[in-house]
């Protein structure tokens, strides 16, 4: 239903989301982000169940600027990811285990870019290339036959163009638009929505 | 509700429920409502945790949980209802039917689905019929309590977060609330943007400008609107206009300016199982299909107040023709900066008679101009290859 994807580049990570907000068979909006910024150079990332997602994701966002507040300095990509997934498996065999599966990517000044992928079960991993949703298994492939460490940002953008043609082409769900993103030394920038037409 | 927390009645508990807040700092601490922090929202009983969770409908993500669950629905599309709420460039049009059902009997053929929670907020409800009743309630206090401490209106998107934080608890039990809220934000800031604006005009004027202009905010400021009311603001704009005719023309090009940021018409959807969306359009219930689809079709931000109300009303006479759980009447608010106006409730069983007679009429004045047509065509070129064909 939902799709998220993401690319790591030697010093960029490329995120993208659709924008669709449904309710059973409608689509409910059209325009929704579902990226959160957890500080000026992480993003986080989530879909799943409807009131979860939000729920868990500002939990996490509004935890993240407090030790900021606190400490007087921002947590890294990597300690964020940890921070997030033991919360989603201190929640998991709890009686309200949040059911929300998440991309985060961040730039760190010493690490340099890191993208993470953790789902519902609280499993994390630092990954390359990752993606969620059912669109996942008509993408991963692509990427993984064109993923190259080495990556320019245009040559990230067309990979992720092509795995969007091939969701418009074989997906059953009409996603019109993403939301794209680049995270770099720099910040986040937005980059212009992809909706790409059916070939 | 009231007398309850005055009386300080203590309610016995079966379970332990942790605070979902507060995991780290709360713990296992249960607090009965003598305890409880007087200023929070969560004023009132957690559910017991053993119902929680067990009812829950299974979804497409929740596979890895086996919960005892209900029988598999292709789709929910519960909510027998039509309601809907949508913003234009004049304010926000909330409209609904009046059909309460129960499975296959109608309960209620002229319940209200739409409740006013203050002077410029609205709330159109469906789901079950009691829940929505108690979180409407809910909401009026806390919103009203809101208004009392920070001597300011809560914006609809804080009382749409509101309402979800509240709701979460209840998440996962059969608590079925999906309430759109359709209201006007006023913020503070117009009040200085207009004031600052008329500093920078002639004294002399701007003193008289800001005794009349003041007392309006004033008055709209002190809520509670009925239709007295908002024609005697309107009287008290027309006398400022007609003092000064550019104090207006700053006037609407401040709120103009202030449309996109802090005031303005908003709607908002809160649902029990926790979503929460802003939009332009929203439409809830098994009836929302029909009912978007002609929104999409005539919805522009520009349209006059006439437009917007005859778009509403199709909108949900559509639905309530084609879906079995909407029907009977229809109910229409307006809301604007002035507060909510309310147009009379209609029977829509007319307006299917009414469409009928127009359709035939149209029938009948499109065969009488293709006749006219033919019979033209006959008079000027009896030769022609068309017209014989056309016979």
């Amino acid at each position: 239903m939902e799709y998220l994807i993401g690319i790591q580049g030697p010093d960029f990570v490329l995120v993208a989301a659709d924008n669709v907000a449904a309710s059973s068979i409608i689509q409910m909006k059209h325009d929704y982000d579902k990226m959160f910024k957890l500080s000026e150079k992480i993003l986080l990332l989530c879909v799943g169940e409807a009131g979860d997602t939000v729920q868990f994701a500002e939990y996490i966002q509004k935890n993240v600027q407090l030790y900021k507040m606190r400490n007087g300095y921002e947590l890294s990509p990597a300690a964020a990811a940890n921070f997030t997934r033991k919360n989603l498996a201190d929640y998991l065999r709890s009686r309200t285990p949040y059911h929300v599966n998440l991309l985060l990517a961040g730039y760190d000044e010493a690490d340099g870019p890191g993208l993470y992928y953790m789902d519902y079960l609280s499993a994390l991993a630092k990954a390359p290339f990752a993606a969620h949703g059912y669109g996942a298994f008509l993408t991963l492939s692509i990427l993984d036959r064109y993923y190259r460490p080495d990556l320019t940002r245009e040559e990230a953008v067309d990979l992720l163009k092509k795995c969007l043609e091939e969701l418009n082409k074989r997906f059953i769900l009409n996603l019109p638009s993403f939301t794209v993103r680049l995270i770099d030394k720099d910040g986040i920038h937005d980059m212009e929505k992809l909706p790409v037409a059916p070939k | 509700m009231a007398l309850q927390d005055v009386c300080g009645f203590l309610e016995t508990l079966d379970d332990i429920s942790p605070c979902t807040y507060l995991p780290n700092e709360m713990g296992y601490m249960w607090r009965t409502p003598c305890e409880f922090d007087r200023d929070s929202a969560f004023h009132f009983l957690f559910p017991s945790q053993q119902c929680r969770r067990k009812n829950r409908a299974p979804t497409l993500f929740s596979s890895a949980f086996s919960s005892l669950s209900p029988h598999q629905q292709p789709f929910q599309l519960s909510h027998g209802t039509t309601t809907l709420g949508f913003i234009f460039q004049d304010g926000v049009i909330a409209a609904a039917d009046t059909r309460a059902s129960c499975k296959g009997l109608i309960c209620c053929p002229i319940s209200q689905k739409i409740m006013p929670i203050h002077s410029h907020l609205v709330v159109n409800t469906s789901g079950s019929g009691a829940d929505c009743m108690l979180w409407e309630r809910i909401l009026t206090r806390e919103m009203r309590l809101y208004q009392l401490r920070h001597h300011k209106r809560l914006s609809v998107n804080g009382a749409a977060k509101l309402l979800s934080m509240m709701l979460h608890p209840f998440k996962g039990t059969n608590v079925c609330v999906a309430a759109t809220l359709c209201g006007w934000d006023e913020e503070q800031e117009t009040r200085k943007t207009l004031q600052a604006c008329m500093e920078i005009a002639d004294v002399k004027e701007a003193m008289e400008r800001d005794s009349s202009v003041s007392t309006i905010l004033d008055e709209s400021a002190q809520g509670c609107v009925k239709m007295a009311s908002i024609n005697k603001q309107d009287e008290n704009l027309k006398d400022a206009h007609a003092m000064n005719p550019t104090v207006s023309h700053q006037n609407t090009k401040n709120v103009l300016s202030t449309f996109g940021s802090r005031s303005g018409p908003r709607v908002c959807y809160v649902c029990s199982d926790g979503l929460q969306l802003k939009g332009e359009i929203i439409s809830v219930g098994s009836g929302s299909p029909y009912a978007y689809a002609v929104l999409d079709d005539g919805w522009r931000w520009g349209m006059t107040v006439d437009e917007a109300v005859a778009l509403a009303r199709e909108a949900v006479f559509r639905a309530t023709h084609w879906d079995a759980y909407s029907g009977n009447n229809v109910d229409l608010f307006h809301i604007t900066a002035h507060g909510w106006r309310r147009r009379d409730r209609e029977d829509l069983k007319e307006e299917y008679y009414r469409e009928r007679e127009r359709k035939k009429k149209k029938i009948k004045e499109r065969e009488k101009e293709r006749q006219k047509k033919e019979g033209g065509e006959l008079a000027e070129g009896e030769g022609d290859i068309y017209s014989v064909c056309c016979r």
